[in-house]
């Protein structure tokens, strides 16, 4: 019998072996890739310490100056607003944070779910004004490529799922679930192909920049 | 003198109703639970109450297959005497194994006259799944006929299939992994007569008395969802009417079944409940007379109304957690990751190593000379 609990069984057991496999495999090789090669040899001689400029970079990067706020205020509000409300729905929903405990044995306490609905909501209204901006801003729709589109529509297909199954604005259940795990499937098979690794690399570059700034005596 | 009775099957529900001490006050409460049971108007209670005063007991042949009998279980033990009972009565219930009191050759007889007499016009009720076509028949059989054989017969006369209990609707137990008998559902076999599928293990006893009301009242089945379950009891989920929801709302969570928070009633999702993913009317009409229900008793909801029950992954593990060995998975695909990272790292660096060693250092005079 085919039908959308079997659709659920099957995204909840082959297909998420699948998607973590590949996952897990393609974001190994590339992390260790990049960890074991870091840098090139610098051979002068170091002027400062390295591992603090290094996290001081991670956290200045992640906030926007002053003058990159009043250049572009659109693109730092609203991509913090869609990336912080994408980690809370992430990690702070209860059953994400029961199939992270199954997958890595560690918990957390997750926040209401009426607060994680209204995080989800403003993360999709968020997403669709990245849409509208990227497509109308002169430069950025000149300098958007394929891969940025094929990104955003995994993005924002894993969040509107999970919005229309905890919402359940599609029937049956097990369809509107399974729907969202699928497209959570698609989003990690597809990770560590894409820029989407800058879930993980953003902040090694930040590092190493720092590290850099730090080992040549500049200001990070 | 011969006092000559009236034909049970002429006397309409309200008088077989009188007989059995039902007042007419009880009578029209009881349509009006109906009319909410089905989700209908109050406006129609004395449509209802006028279609069951006229209505004639159907004839209802109950066949048990590859079963527990706790769906039979579950409709006689609503505490005698309900109106479920009486209703139970006065359908003409001509074949029932476990309830009649024929047995052997009398009972096929029975089963056979029935079938006879109320051509094109008797309900079949299944209970339990059936090995399929393809199946081996000895598996399970009824006085020397298989059950495919039997059913397919009885379907011939019926008006509508009932198919009670999730064994019976989705293939239940006998069909889970590995299904040795290769189990099927009454609904992948007929599909030439309407198919009411009341799911449960077991059916709550209300939801199968009210699909007959409902046949017995408008003359049809009611409406059906997707898996052709009563949308009346069927159409919301044990989630959205559980009385633990706001826990779950909040976030507040039952860990282990003697915790502060199982006391405390709070939300059963991390010990296992299936309450989102199950549509049933437990939660609203709950059991043995609506004194409680497996929610409110502290164990987690199995999802015993949907297909696949069995095999979905575990009775105590989370809904949103993979029912498949993921963690292995992820552990050994992170090890073999890593090795490819590192053979590539380090192949890279070889490169640029063997490229180093054979360099050719340019000057800047060579450079200038160059210009």
């Amino acid at each position: 019998m085919s039908d959308p609990m079997d659709f659920l069984l099957l995204t909840k057991g082959p297909l998420f072996d699948l998607a973590i496999t590949v996952f897990a495999l393609g974001m190994a090789a590339r992390l260790l890739e990049i960890l074991i090669n870091g840098r090139r040899p610098n051979y002068s001689e170091a002027r400062g310490g390295q591992w603090l400029p290094g996290l001081r970079t991670v956290l200045t990067r992640s906030v926007p100056d002053p003058g990159t706020f009043k250049r572009a205020p659109f693109n730092v509000v609203v991509g913090w607003l869609w990336h912080l409300g994408f980690i809370v729905t992430l990690l702070f929903f209860i059953p994400h944070i029961a199939l992270i405990k199954s997958l890595l044995g560690i918990s957390w306490p997750g926040l209401p779910n009426p607060v994680v609905d209204l995080v989800t909501a403003v993360t999709l209204v968020a997403l669709v004004a990245t849409l509208v901006h990227r497509r109308t801003h002169p430069v950025k729709r000149r300098i958007s490529t394929l891969e940025d589109y094929l990104v955003w529509t995994l993005v924002f297909l894993v969040v509107l799922s999970g919005y229309l199954a905890y919402n359940r604005i599609i029937n049956p259940y097990p369809l509107a679930l399974g729907l969202h795990i699928l497209s959570a499937e698609v989003f990690l098979i597809v990770l560590p192909f894409t820029k989407l690794t800058h879930i993980f690399t953003a902040f090694i570059a930040r590092w190493y920049n720092g590290a850099s700034f730090g080992r040549r005596g500049v200001e990070s | 003198m011969r006092v000559f009775e009236k034909n049970p099957l002429e006397k309409g529900l309200a008088e077989r109703l009188r007989e059995h001490g039902v007042s007419r006050r009880g009578f029209l409460k009881f349509c009006a639970a109906t009319a909410s049971m089905m989700a209908l108007p109050p406006a129609m209670i004395p449509a209802i109450a006028a279609a069951l005063e006229r209505a004639r007991r159907p004839s209802v042949i109950w066949l048990s297959f590859q079963e527990c009998t706790g769906c039979t279980e579950s409709l006689t033990r609503s505490h005698a005497p309900t109106v479920e009972d009486l209703i139970l009565d006065l359908i003409s219930l001509d074949y029932h194994h476990t309830l009649q009191a024929a047995a052997g050759e009398a009972a096929e007889a029975a089963r056979e006259q029935a079938m006879r007499d109320n051509h094109g016009n008797y309900l079949l009720i299944v209970d339990g799944s059936l090995p399929g076509p393809d199946a081996n028949p000895g598996y399970s059989t009824i006085a020397g006929v298989s059950n495919y054989a039997m059913l397919m017969e009885a379907v011939e006369g019926a008006a509508a299939v009932i198919a009670v209990g999730t064994c019976a609707a989705f293939g239940g137990l006998p069909a889970a992994a590995p299904n040795p008998t290769g189990a099927v559902s009454v609904m992948d076999l007929v599909k030439d007569r309407p198919v009411v599928n009341v799911s449960g293990c077991p059916p709550v006893p209300m939801v199968i008395t009210g699909v007959l009301a409902h046949f017995l009242t408008f003359g049809r089945l009611p409406e059906l969802d997707e898996y052709h379950r009563p949308l009346a009891f069927f159409g919301q989920s044990i989630h959205d009417r559980c009385y633990r929801r706001p826990f779950y709302d909040k976030g507040l969570f039952a860990e282990t079944f003697d915790d502060a928070g199982a006391r405390a009633g709070w939300c059963l999702y991390r010990l296992g409940c299936k309450g989102p993913s199950t549509y049933n009317a437990c939660a609203t009409m709950r059991w043995n007379s609506g004194t409680s229900w497996p929610i409110e008793a502290g164990h987690p909801c199995l999802g015993c109304a949907e297909p696949r029950f069995w095999d979905a992954g575990g009775f105590y593990v989370p809904l949103s957690v993979p029912t498949g060995p993921a963690q292995d998975y992820l552990l050994a695909a992170g090890a073999l990751g890593a090795v490819v990272g590192g053979v590539v790292a380090t192949s890279a660096r070889g490169r640029v190593k063997a490229e180093a060693a054979v360099r050719q250092p340019v000057t800047v005079e060579e450079l200038e000379q160059k210009l």
